[in-house]
């Protein structure tokens, strides 16, 4: 044990640690923004360095020693089949967006406030596309989309949306709920109650512009998914923009690179447009800090 | 309880034979309760005794198993919560996130299609009148819990309802905060005269604000009557024991009186069996005399605690224990630790209970 007589202190006695020096505290500090620096500089690079090769391959020019060149971008707007499946991409994130919030938003406020009991119900079956793979879920849509063209004669790329839903349930189904612990939903709604809201009020009224937020993240998070698909799109022969990708990657390497970058990018802005629309709420006090 | 004053108006409300049950749990058992136009009754209780059961069935936010719910003579047992027309104040704070508090007092008003200039002026006063003028453009998240509460009272005030809930609106505030508040909320329901149903677990506010007070327990109403007679007259133990201090006193009961420390009390129930008993002595009951005194027993100080104007004096009486009176800081200063004094208890009628 530790001889404390120097310090005045009973010899053996146990002396509780005090607050560290303030010298301690800033090399404390300066210690731990340098780790920060590093962990980021790390994780920044492991996602940098392919989009970095990315924008490498799609701007070299043709032979050996060829200047940089933008023309596989220019010919991201020249290309017959890439603006048809960026076009219909975009419109199935809409679709599938608006679909998926209209059935979520209204179901998940509901059985929140009147139906907590099937709350585990809604929970597993939102959550079970996660656990089937998309080549077993276009096996099992087979059937159900036989019907979908037979009834709604078509078959257009559009239809996708209805498998997409689907497939996006469990991302749209985590970031309402989360949106919808974040408030006192129950509190809310019997206050506006008792002020003479009927239920259509309270949830449009009160709780939808307090979950704002996450109606927002899923929203957006069904459109990078939807940007995003493959499989799907691939197996039912329809050419979507990650078809059309890998379509141009045989004929067009590096125009095939620039389009990929430019979906990742878009994807990006996005996301990150979505945290500044967070803060801009929070400083112009829409939601709680 | 602060004197009443002002006009008495508002409705009768009636809560007959309410039940409540939760799959094996009795949460309301048969509750019969009547607050009189205007006046304001705080419904007192430990945990799980249904009192805010009592004022959510009142409000509509749940469903009766039996009884009724009769306001203003019109029976409001099935009609929505939405539509009885009650103002409602919550533990939670409950004020919409997203509007600010002059937003938040309109909003009933929105409903009742009020028209712009109207609901301003409405909701100006509102906010006037519960002294938060200058937080009318704030969000609740940039507001004091005694703020955001006090607006949330404007709130349930704009709408000009028939009754006025308070479930434990003070409990998440601070003591201090608590104190003011509790005056506050007083002061406007006695201004605007609404009945008022108030629910805490705390007697301290229950007694200071309320016309009538109701201890509830297990799903029924102990005892119901002004703060002072509850207090100095509790009709059960659990009323006794519940609100305020008691000491527990060996007693012999014999011929519908009780024999403590020496004295012949009469009881409050006097078909209580002959026999030893506790009797329940509020400590401002136990008299303190001084040692020449010829009445009362032999006790010595222990100890004394400091309140304020009043002290508790911790007495130990020989074979009856330890009692706690409570007097006078200047009576208790003739009195200090050590010293011996004579103790005999006010005859008031005393309730006892079993020995444990």
């Amino acid at each position: 044990m530790t001889d404390l007589s120097q310090t005045g202190a009973i010899a053996g006695a146990v002396v509780p640690p005090g607050p560290p020096r303030p010298g301690l505290r800033a090399r404390r500090r300066r210690t731990l923004l340098l780790l920060r620096i590093v962990v980021l500089a790390v994780l920044g690079a492991f996602f940098l360095f392919p989009l970095l090769a990315l924008l490498e391959f799609s701007t070299r020019g043709v032979g050996e020693d060829s200047p940089r060149t933008l023309d596989a971008w220019g010919r991201i707007v020249t290309d017959s089949t890439l603006i048809p499946a960026i076009v219909s991409s975009l419109q199935l994130a809409v679709i599938t967006s608006v679909v998926a919030m209209v059935l979520m938003v209204p179901t998940m406020i509901w059985v929140r406030l009147r139906l907590p009991r099937v709350s585990r119900v809604v929970e597993f079956l939102c959550l079970l596309p996660l656990t089937i793979p998309a080549v077993v879920l276009v096996v099992g849509l087979v059937p159900i989309y036989a019907w979908v063209r037979y009834l709604t004669r078509t078959d257009s790329i559009l239809t996708l949306s209805y498998a997409y839903v689907v497939l996006v349930l469990p991302f749209v189904y985590r970031s309402l709920d989360n949106g919808l612990s974040a408030i006192d939903v129950r509190t809310l709604a019997e206050a506006a109650r008792s002020l003479g809201a009927d239920w259509f009020t309270v949830i449009t009224r009160v709780v939808i512009p307090n979950m704002a937020q996450a109606v927002l993240n899923a929203a957006l998070l069904c459109v990078a998914l939807v940007m995003g698909e493959f499989t799907i799109a691939s197996l039912y022969n329809y050419v979507n923009l990650q078809v059309a990708i890998a379509q141009a990657g045989l004929a067009d390497a590096n125009m095939s690179m620039a389009v990929s970058l430019a979906s990742l990018m878009f994807a990006f802005v996005l996301l990150l447009g979505l945290s500044f629309v967070g803060r801009w709420r929070r400083r112009h006090g829409k939601a709680a800090a | 309880m602060s004197s009443v004053t002002g006009q008495r108006s508002g409705v009768e409300v009636r809560l007959e034979e309410l039940r409540r049950t939760y799959g094996a749990v009795t949460a309301l058992d048969g509750l019969d309760l009547t607050l009189h136009p205007g006046e304001l009754v705080a419904l007192l209780g430990p945990s799980g005794c249904g009192k805010t059961t009592a004022l959510r069935l009142l409000a509509g936010l749940e469903d009766a198993d039996g009884g009724r719910v009769v306001v203003a003579g019109l029976d409001v047992t099935r009609v929505p919560t939405n539509k009885r027309d009650m103002g409602m104040v919550f533990q939670a704070y409950s004020l919409f996130p997203h509007m600010t508090a002059r937003q938040n007092v309109e909003f009933g008003l929105r409903l009742r299609k009020q028209d712009g200039a109207r609901r301003k002026k409405r909701a100006e006063e509102m906010l006037e009148l519960v002294g938060l003028t200058a937080q009318i453009d704030r969000y609740a998240h940039q507001m004091s819990g005694g703020q955001q509460q006090r607006v949330a009272l404007a709130r349930a005030l704009a709408i000009q309802p028939t009754v006025l809930l308070l479930d434990e609106p003070l409990s998440a505030l601070d003591a201090k905060v608590r104190a003011q508040l509790r005056d506050e909320i007083r002061r406007v329901q006695l201004g605007v005269g609404i009945t008022t149903l108030f629910v805490t677990h705390d007697q301290e506010e229950a007694l200071a604000i309320a016309d009538r007070v109701g201890v509830m327990r297990a799903g029924r109403l102990e005892q119901l009557g002004p703060p002072t007679e509850v207090y100095a007259h509790p009709q059960t133990p659990f009323v006794a024991e519940f609100v305020g201090l008691n000491n527990k006193l060996a007693a012999t009961v014999d011929d519908g009186e009780a024999e403590v420390l020496g004295q012949r009390i009469p009881l409050v129930d006097k078909s209580f069996r002959p026999g030893a008993a506790m009797a329940l002595i509020r400590p401002e009951a136990v008299k303190v005399l001084s040692e020449d005194a010829d009445e009362g027993v032999v006790a010595t100080v222990l100890a004394s605690s400091f309140l304020g104007a009043i002290s508790r004096l911790t007495l130990d009486v020989g074979g009856a224990g330890h009692v706690i009176a409570q007097l006078s800081t200047a009576d208790a200063l003739e009195h200090p630790a050590g010293s011996a004094v004579r103790v005999r208890v006010r005859p008031d009628p005393v309730l006892v209970t079993p020995v444990d």
